[in-house]
C-alpha cells in the first residue's frame, strides 16, 4: 500500500514538474518548492547522521577526545553572523577552513593533478605508427591548449598560433562534453518516462 | 585588536603552513593531520548548514509573514522542510538512523527527493537542446568544429551511430581519448597551476577578499 501511495506521489510530482515544459504554472512552483524544502531538511539530519553525531558527539562522549573542543568551537562561532555585535568572530572559522582548503590545496594540486597529469602526457615518440601520432597530439593538444591561456605576453607571431590551435582543440572537447552531457540527460528522461509508464500506468513489463 | 584581520590572517598562515608540513612529514604527530584535518572540516562545515537553512526558511518566512506575492509556495517550501526534519528526528528515536529502510525519512527519499531531483536535471535535456539549437548555427570555424564534434559524440555513444556506420563509435572513443584529453588535460593544469598561486596567496596573506 505504503509503495502504492509512494508510485502515486513520484508520479504525480514527475508530471507536475514536466508542467513546465509549457510554461511556468502553480504545479510547477509547488514541486519545485517541495524539493527545495525538503531537500533542505534531508540534509539536516544528514549532516546529523553522518557528520555531526559520529565525527563529534560519540567520539567526545564515548572515546573522551576532548581535542575536538576545538572544531566545535570554530563551528559555534561560525554562527555568531546571526548577532552583528560579535559576527566579526565567525572570521576566525572562515579563516581557519581557508587555511586548512589553501594548504591542502597546495599539496593537492602539485600531487594530486599537475604531476600525474604532466607524467601521462610525457608519452613515448618513437616509430612511425598510430600510438604515435595519437601521442603527439595529445603532447601538441596539451601545450597548445595551455598556449591559449596564457596571457603574460601578447599573443602574436608563434604564440598566436599556438592559441589558435589551441582553441581548436578547446572547441573538440567542448563539443564531445557538450555530447556527453545532453546523453547524460537524456538518460535521466528516458528513465522518468520508464518510470511513468511502467512503474505508475504499468504499460510496460 | 581582536575585532581587526589580524587573527584570522594568522589562523590562517599557521593551518595553511601545518598542512603543507605535515604533507611532508609522514611521522606522528604530523602524519595524521591531514586526516583529522579533514575531519574537522566536516565539523565545522556542518554547523555552516545551520546558516545556509536558517537563511532560506528565514527569506520564505518574512515572504509568508509580509504575504508576498506567490506566498503560498514559500508555504509549502517551510512544510516540507519541517516534516521533512521532524520524521527524520522521529525515525532516528525510532530506528537509531532515520536512514533505516524500514523509515519514512527513507520513504521521503525514495517517494519525493530521487523522483523530483531525477525529473528536474532531466527536464535540462529539452533545455539544453534549445540552447545548443542557439549556440551552435555554424557561424565561424570554431562553432562548427564544435556542433560536428557534439553530434558525433552523441551518436557514436547510441546504437544508432553503429547503424550509420561501424567505425562512428571507434572514432567517438577516439575524439574522447586523444583531442578531447588533451584539451581538457591543459585546462586542467592551468586550473591546478592557478589554484597552487591562489593557495600560496592566501596563506602568505596577500590574498585577504574573503575576510571582508
Amino acid at each position: 500500500m505504503g509503495t502504492t501511495i509512494g508510485v502515486w506521489i513520484a508520479a504525480g510530482l514527475t508530471l507536475f514538474i514536466y508542467s513546465f515544459l509549457y510554461k511556468d504554472n502553480p504545479f510547477y512552483k509547488f514541486a519545485e518548492h517541495l524539493y527545495v524544502g525538503i531537500t533542505a531538511g534531508y540534509w539536516i539530519i544528514y549532516t546529523w547522521a553522518y557528520v555531526i553525531q559520529p565525527m563529534l558527539i560519540d567520539p567526545m562522549i564515548k572515546n573522551k577526545e576532548f581535542i575536538l573542543i576545538i572544531p566545535a568551537f570554530f563551528g559555534i562561532i561560525m554562527l555568531t553572523r546571526w548577532f552583528p555585535q560579535i559576527s566579526w568572530l565567525s572570521r576566525w572559522s572562515i579563516a581557519f577552513t581557508v587555511g586548512m582548503g589553501a594548504g591542502l590545496g597546495v599539496t593537492g594540486a602539485i600531487q594530486g593533478f599537475i604531476l600525474p597529469q604532466v607524467q601521462a602526457t610525457l608519452v613515448p615518440l618513437t616509430g612511425f605508427n598510430f600510438e604515435t601520432f595519437n601521442n603527439f597530439l595529445i603532447i601538441f593538444g596539451v601545450l597548445t591548449t595551455l598556449v591559449y591561456f596564457y596571457f603574460s605576453k601578447e599573443q602574436k607571431g608563434v604564440l598566436r598560433w599556438g592559441s589558435k590551435i589551441g582553441i581548436t582543440f578547446i572547441m573538440v572537447a567542448f563539443g564531445a562534453s557538450f555530447g556527453y552531457t545532453v546523453m547524460a540527460r537524456i538518460s535521466l528522461l528516458i528513465g522518468r518516462i520508464y518510470f511513468l509508464l511502467s512503474d505508475w500506468l504499468k504499460v510496460l513489463r | 585588536m581582536l575585532k581587526g584581520k589580524g587573527i584570522p590572517i594568522f589562523i590562517t598562515f599557521l593551518t595553511g603552513m601545518i598542512m603543507i608540513i605535515s604533507f611532508f612529514i609522514p611521522h606522528k604527530p604530523f602524519g595524521d593531520i591531514e586526516k583529522i584535518s579533514l575531519t574537522w572540516y566536516s565539523i565545522i562545515a556542518g554547523f555552516t548548514m545551520l546558516l545556509g537553512v536558517d537563511s532560506l526558511i528565514g527569506m520564505h518566512f518574512r515572504k509568508l509573514k509580509r504575504k508576498d506575492e506567490n506566498w503560498f509556495f514559500s508555504l509549502v517550501l517551510i512544510i516540507g522542510f519541517t516534516a521533512t526534519v521532524v520524521v527524520g528526528i522521529i525515525e532516528t528515536v525510532r530506528f537509531g538512523t532515520a536512514f533505516d529502510e524500514r523509515s519514512y525519512f527513507t520513504y521521503i527519499y525514495n517517494y519525493f527527493i530521487v523522483p523530483l531531483q531525477s525529473t528536474m536535471f532531466s527536464l535540462l535535456a529539452f533545455f539544453i537542446a534549445s540552447a545548443a539549437y542557439r549556440a551552435f548555427r555554424a557561424r565561424n570555424f570554431d562553432a562548427t568544429l564544435l556542433l560536428i564534434t557534439a553530434i558525433i559524440v552523441m551518436l557514436g555513444r547510441v546504437p544508432l551511430g553503429e547503424q550509420i556506420s561501424p567505425y562512428l563509435p571507434k572514432f567517438t572513443e577516439w575524439i574522447m581519448q586523444v583531442p578531447q584529453m588533451a584539451a581538457k588535460r591543459g585546462i586542467g593544469l592551468g586550473i591546478s597551476l592557478g589554484a597552487l598561486g591562489v593557495s600560496i596567496r592566501i596563506i602568505l596573506g596577500i590574498e585577504r577578499s574573503y575576510l571582508s
